[in-house]
């Protein structure tokens, strides 16, 4: 069944600043969005506002999943209704297993009275454990305590992978990996393309993009997108620079 | 043996003055007419005779008595250094001894409904449940354990009360009782020296290593489950036994004083470890004194996890007096509103090349206070010893407190300490995390309290720390919101 996610004029605060100035987007499954800029732009701050961090404000515009606002939502209310957001910094939880925090999650997703099924949970935890090429020991290690970074970004999409959502954001999961960690975790979010999954992924370097090719581009300036095309657009940004748009906007 | 001079409360006076510390909103009591053994409130000489008459004690039992209450009376509350909370125990309004007539009872209907509520969230057995509710005052647990009680006493292990064992077999309890912790080691050793009734003696021949934890359970009625209850195990040379004792339960209570004595003897080579759950309605005050004394080799481990309470102060301990004795201390501590955990361990090192280990874990919710006293001391005349203490603090809300009050004393080059202490706050970056994967704000904390006592909820038995994080989680949803 196909999802839209809408985002119409956000502005989001952080105390009293303001990060966000008004963007609007329309992300829907089947499509993949990536939005690149320069650092302190507001991209993190949008997929956390998105996600519903207690820290941010919406000040102003609306954002709506399959056309009901998710406002007024708790962060695990957004959760369930089909909204996944891949850390850029992913928490430790420790003294709680891969395996038992994966399960409480896959779990509160289902409906009500339902059961999960303990060895169809494993047979498919494991499939995607074997995918995204993670050891299947680690489903006695504590959630991302001591793991090393490309680790962590990988137990995010097997995290994606196991809750299978509507919406994923994915908060610049290419920073610290190195080539090979991310050609892993881009086959896993490969994998898991398909009509049923809108993707907004959030990045600082075009490189990621060459793996997870995106069909449609926006530039994010100062809290709103300046600019948007398909992926050429990114090649052309890694060429000219983030002072090219900058010149753009001063010009236009 | 009936004494002529006992005062029998009228029928109707009975319901007049209820037993202090009743919660009057948990329900309505009804007691027994039947008064033939009946101490009355407060502590005197008399109680105390009294007391050890009913038992039938051989004199040299009422003298140890007689002693103890004497010491008790003339021992300030010590709190020049223990919370003055303490001042609030009225000492002539508790009743010092009950016998199984007596004890107020309730009909199920009048148990309230957040109690039956916990009972089922524990998944406590049925046939338990009315015991801890105050239904009956008596839980025959012949049916259940029977099996094990008749493989256990096969191998020669004797487990008796304090008073049946002093009785039929003082040439093996009188060695050792009162010798690990002495009548004065503190005012509430003293008082429960003079007034102990019920509580497990155990004797385990050499050369035994018994298969099956030992309960409480198995002798239950209902002395044992009283304020005062007095415990002493001792393991002969070579032998092993694991005793638990208490359950996650909240426990009807009408006394607000529990002060119990365990004391343990570990002989050459052998291995004690004694596991304990306590969950105590918040109008109790818990005061345990807990010591072991570990001979050569042996070892000695105490498990230990307490929830609620008004105030608990407990410091399991181990006397290391033989050479390579082993003593570990692992502790978890659990202060919801309006509820003080004093705990702590004392190690104390008496023999070259002994080794303690003490991890204790705190969690203080809202306004609970949770306080971490350890003992260490290892003098410079021994070689070889080693301490590793870490104590961990978690704070739920801005309002939580805890303390912690090490007193290490390591003297000696050739003996080595470690000492570890944290305290963190619930991360709220980390709770988000957990509800971005759809977990309420509830389901996170408790994942991330039951993670935090993780490795330690994992050395008790396997249906302990199943209740245990079930406890935990209902504890939390009561913390959120």
């Amino acid at each position: 069944m196909p999802s839209t996610l809408e985002i119409s004029s956000l502005h989001v605060s952080i105390g009293e600043k303001e990060i966000v100035k008004g963007l609007s987007l329309t992300i829907k499954s089947g499509e993949i969005h990536a939005v690149m800029g320069p650092n302190g732009t507001g991209k993190s701050t949008l997929s956390k506002a998105i996600a519903g961090h207690p820290d941010y404000t919406v000040t102003g515009g609306d954002i709506l999943l399959d056309g009901k606002s998710i406002l007024q939502m708790e962060p695990d209310e957004r959760a369930r209704a089909g909204l996944f957001l891949a850390f850029q910094y992913p928490s430790e939880i420790p003294g709680v297993s891969i395996a038992n925090f994966l399960r409480a999650a896959v779990q509160s997703h289902m409906g009500e009275g339902e059961e999960l099924d303990a060895t169809a949970y494993y047979k498919r935890l494991y499939q995607k454990m074997d995918l995204l090429k993670i050891d299947r020991k680690f489903t006695s290690r504590s959630v991302n305590e001591g793991f090393s970074g490309g680790e962590k970004k990988r137990c995010e999409i097997l995290q994606m992978a196991m809750l299978e959502p509507k919406i994923a954001m994915m908060d610049e999961t290419d920073s610290g990996l190195d080539i090979d960690a991310l050609r892993i975790v881009s086959a896993g979010v490969n994998e898991l393309r398909g009509p049923n999954l809108g993707v907004l992924l959030i990045t600082h370097y075009q490189r990621l993009l060459n793996y997870i090719v995106p069909d449609y581009v926006h530039v994010m300036w100062d809290g709103r997108i300046v600019k948007s095309g398909d992926k050429s657009l990114a090649l052309e940004l890694e060429a000219k620079g983030y002072d090219w748009v900058k010149k753009e906007l001063v010009t236009a | 043996m009936e004494d002529t001079n006992t005062t029998l409360l009228p029928a109707d006076a009975a319901t007049e003055s209820p037993v202090v510390g009743i919660d009057q909103s948990a329900g309505n009591f009804s007691y027994d007419v039947k008064y033939e053994f009946d101490a009355g409130s407060g502590l005197s000489e008399r109680v105390v005779e009294y007391i050890s008459s009913v038992k039938k004690e051989a004199p040299w039992i009422r003298e140890f008595r007689l002693n103890a209450l004497k010491t008790f009376l003339s021992r300030p509350l010590p709190t020049h250094w223990a919370t003055r909370d303490l001042e609030s125990i009225d000492f002539s309004k508790i009743r010092y001894y009950l016998s199984s007539g007596q004890k107020p009872k309730r009909s199920w209907d009048e148990v309230p409904a957040d109690i039956k509520r916990t009972f089922e969230r524990l998944g406590i057995p049925e046939q338990e449940r009315k015991f801890l509710a105050g239904v009956e005052a008596q839980f025959d647990s012949e049916a259940a354990y029977s099996n094990v009680k008749e493989a256990v006493s096969k191998q020669g292990v004797i487990f008796l009360n304090s008073s049946e064992a002093l009785k039929e077999h003082p040439e093996i309890f009188r060695r050792w009782f009162g010798k690990v912790i002495p009548t004065g080691d503190n005012k509430f050793s003293a008082l429960n020296s003079a007034v102990f009734s019920g509580g497990s003696f155990i004797y385990v021949p050499p050369g035994i290593k018994v298969a099956h934890p030992l309960q409480a359970y198995f002798r239950i009625n209902a002395e044992n489950f009283g304020q005062f209850e007095r415990t002493l195990i001792i393991v002969d040379e070579g032998s092993e036994v694991t005793y638990m004792e208490g359950c996650t339960a909240p426990k009807f209570s009408t006394s607000t004083l529990h002060s119990a004595v365990v004391e343990l003897v570990a002989m050459k080579g052998a291995k004690i470890q004694y596991i304990t759950v306590q969950n105590w309605a918040s109008n109790v005050f818990n005061l345990v004194t807990k010591r072991g004394l570990a001979h050569e080799a042996a070892e000695i481990k105490w498990i230990d996890c307490n929830i609620g309470s008004r105030l608990t102060m407990k410091y399991p301990g181990v006397v290391l007096k033989g050479r390579k004795s082993r003593g570990e201390v692992i502790s978890i501590a659990l202060a919801n509103d309006g509820q003080h955990q004093d705990t702590g361990a004392k190690m104390v090192h008496a023999a070259d090349e002994t080794t303690s280990n003490i991890i204790a874990k705190s969690i203080s919710v809202g306004q609970g206070r949770s306080t971490y006293r350890g003992l260490v001391h290892i003098p410079k005349h021994l070689k070889g010893c080693k301490n590793n203490t870490e104590c961990d603090a978690l704070l739920i809300n801005t309002n939580s407190r805890t303390d912690t009050y090490p007193a290490i004393t390591v003297r000696g080059a050739a003996n080595r300490s470690q000492h570890e202490a944290s305290v963190s706050k619930v991360s709220e970056e980390q709770i988000f995390y957990m509800r971005q994967r759809g977990l309420t704000e509830g389901q996170a904390m408790s994942l991330s309290v039951n993670g935090f006592i993780n490795d330690l909820a994992r050395q008790f038995p396997m249906e302990y720390s199943v209740e245990l994080k079930r406890l935990i989680d209902l504890e939390m949803e009561g913390s959120v919101g």
